[in-house]
């Protein structure tokens, strides 16, 4: 278990980068804390695979520096960190048993065979084969052998850090659920660092005591599920969290005014906007009270999902989405007001606060 | 699902029994016919029965031969398969090494066989062959003409030279499928070279070193041309295998019954062992 540091991390793929485009990774640069269990989420592409072999060791970054516990390992081998991986796809030894398999991560590092084999009684009851125990792993079905991957990640009780790259994927629904909460109780109990990369927000958003979200090579906002919920620091986070994504609206600024297209909104506080900057509105549709009072929207649609109705409506030529509990009523010449708490001031994608 | 009957089905299927027909039953049962039957010319057949096959099965030279046959197929086999696999799993994965890689290894295979069995004559030669030259020179006594050891060694050598690559290239080919994150698991898990390739690359490489092994193993057995330009059989009989004794029975001797049943034998015996060197090797798969 380890704390970690990543300092100015950057990674290009190809030779010799020059613009800040040729980087898959740009610059990093945080402190990920001891025990903490943190979801990379992100949509495909964004970088989160690259991140997470940088902090196994699986790849070197191309600049910057990793700390495990403030000692730099950033020329040491994945085994020399100690570090413990599961990838999206099963990786599974075929002539080996489920038991050997599981073993193995223990014997390779000489662990004395009576504690190796309390270890894997442990383990395997978690994922549930004790009963295939002695059976060769080949015969398994997809999600077994990903329980083995998953297994063998979690077999090791002195890591620094347990990483795993969308685990679930291959695993059904029902199950996702059960394992998923069993990696939580497993890290209560021991106090695992945890990285887990997923880019699906329920997983990352259960998951996770803290959430980085990365969004085309660059962490945009690192934060407890309700940060990212009610202050997405970049319209990204606003639109990736949360079903259906924050309505995020043009607008003009003037002092502590917005115009949205001819409508007009008093903030409790005046963005200090940059010069040039393309500023944004974002409200998420949680936050939106549609009535007979304020801005008239029209509406398009109404979908129906049992404890709550989406509607989809044109508010000043821009789509909307809108939340409404599933009592509430639709007025016929329907008005919407935004709960003034609830909004957030974009210049140019990223979030402009009071003193800002 | 409806299947649909359809006899013109046959119809599609007739040039390939045709052929099958021509080039192997139709051969295939005039040497059957030979086997069981004794001829003096002019097309006058006497029915021998099973005589002839017990005349091959109680001679000496038949014996002598298979032994021979076994012991080549066996100590190429013990060579050229774990070679190979040495071979393979240092070849380059990437960049301009691979294709000279493989145009390298795949030159021995392009070589006509007898064109192969000459190269090695010449080059064992100790009048002229820069190998025999050489080793007369630097004092090592070397003559694959009256020395059977010094035979031996020169047909294996170049069994190897010519057949490794291509236990390599199915090597290869077989280490090529398997997905990098086998490796980087392998790493996480602190997996020492050694259990790399006893638990990941071994148990991928099974299917196609399968064939590769049966591959090796007909074809070594069946060897022919390359020891009958090379040694032609010497020194004495020390390399007469099967293949060049039904040579000389059939048409040195003109024996033309028994070199039929022996035929039949030797074809027998390629199958029977191909067939138990197949179920014992696919046998662990099924035990799971």
């Amino acid at each position: 278990m380890a704390r970690i540091n990543l300092d100015h991390i950057r990674h290009a793929y190809g030779p010799n980068p020059k613009s800040p485009a040729d980087y898959s990774l740009k610059e990093v640069h945080h402190e990920w804390n001891d025990g903490g269990a943190y979801a990379l989420l992100g949509p495909s592409g964004c970088g989160k695979t690259t991140l997470l072999n940088i902090i196994s060791g699986l790849l070197q970054p191309s600049e910057g520096k990793i700390l495990f516990d403030g000692k730099d390992v950033t020329n040491l081998s994945t085994q020399d960190r100690n570090i413990a991986q599961v990838f999206q796809f099963p990786v599974i030894y075929d002539t080996m048993t489920v038991y050997d398999n599981l073993a193995f991560p223990l014997r390779n590092r000489k662990v004395a065979e009576p504690e190796v084999d309390r270890r894997v009684r442990e383990i395997i009851e978690m994922i549930g084969l004790s009963d295939w125990a002695k059976k060769k792993a080949q015969g398994l079905t997809a999600d077994q052998k990903q329980k083995i991957s998953l297994g063998r990640g979690l077999v090791r009780s002195d890591v620094s850090a347990i990483l795993f790259d969308e685990p679930l994927t291959v695993i059904d629904p029902h199950m996702k659920w059960v394992l998923r909460s069993q990696l939580k109780r497993l890290h209560k109990q021991f106090g695992f660092t945890m990285v887990y990369v997923t880019h699906d927000q329920t997983e990352a958003l259960t998951f996770a005591d803290k959430v980085v979200v990365m969004y085309d090579g660059e962490i945009v906002q690192i934060g407890t599920p309700a940060e990212l919920f009610e202050r997405p620091s970049h319209t990204f986070v606003g639109y990736f969290i949360g079903s259906p994504g924050m309505n995020v609206l043009p607008a003009r600024i003037d002092g502590s005014s917005v115009d949205l297209d001819g409508q007009k909104i008093a903030l409790s506080f005046a963005p200090k906007i940059p010069a040039g900057a393309k500023t944004e509105l974002g409200i998420r549709p949680e936050f939106i009270k549609l009535g007979r009072e304020g801005m008239p929207v029209t509406i398009s649609k109404v979908e129906d999902i049992g404890r709550q109705k989406i509607v989809r409506a044109q508010f000043a030529n821009r789509p909307m989405a809108i939340v409404v509990h599933e009592d509430g009523e639709i007025p016929s010449e329907p008005r919407v007001t935004f709960d003034p708490a609830a909004i957030n001031i974009y210049a140019d994608s990223w979030r402009v606060g009071a003193e800002g | 699902m409806q299947k649909t009957w359809n006899n013109k089905a046959w119809f599609m299927v007739l040039p390939v029994l045709v052929l099958v027909a021509f080039s192997a039953v139709i051969p295939l049962m005039t040497v059957v016919n030979y086997s069981v039957q004794d001829t003096f010319g002019n097309n006058e057949f006497f029915w021998a029965g099973t005589s002839w096959f017990t005349d091959v099965l109680q001679s000496d030279r038949f014996w002598d031969a298979l032994q021979r046959n076994l012991l080549f197929s066996g100590i190429i086999l013990a060579i050229e398969i774990p070679l190979g696999i040495l071979i393979a799993l240092n070849m380059p994965k990437k960049g301009l090494g691979v294709p000279v890689c493989l145009v390298l290894m795949a030159l021995p295979l392009l070589i006509p066989w007898n064109v192969v069995g000459t190269i090695w004559q010449v080059f064992g030669r100790v009048d002229i062959g820069l190998l025999g030259y050489t080793m007369a020179a630097l004092g090592i006594e070397y003559n694959y003409v009256n020395n059977v050891f010094d035979a031996w060694v020169t047909l294996i050598v170049m069994d190897i030279w010519h057949w490794t690559s291509l236990v390599v290239l199915l090597c290869y080919a077989g280490l090529a499928s398997i997905p990098d994150a086998y490796y980087q698991a392998a790493k996480i898990d602190g997996a020492s070279r050694w259990a790399v390739f006893r638990y990941i690359q071994l148990p991928k490489m099974k299917r196609v070193l399968l064939i590769a092994f049966l591959l090796r193993f007909m074809d070594s057995f069946m060897i022919y041309t390359e020891p009958f330009v090379i040694t032609g059989g010497g020194p004495g009989n020390a390399t007469t295998f099967l293949s060049i004794d039904l040579v000389k029975t059939a048409i040195g001797q003109f024996d033309l019954g028994p070199a039929a049943a022996l035929s039949l034998i030797y074809f027998l015996i390629i199958l029977l062992l191909s067939w138990i060197f197949y179920t014992v090797m696919t046998n662990s798969d099924a035990q799971n």
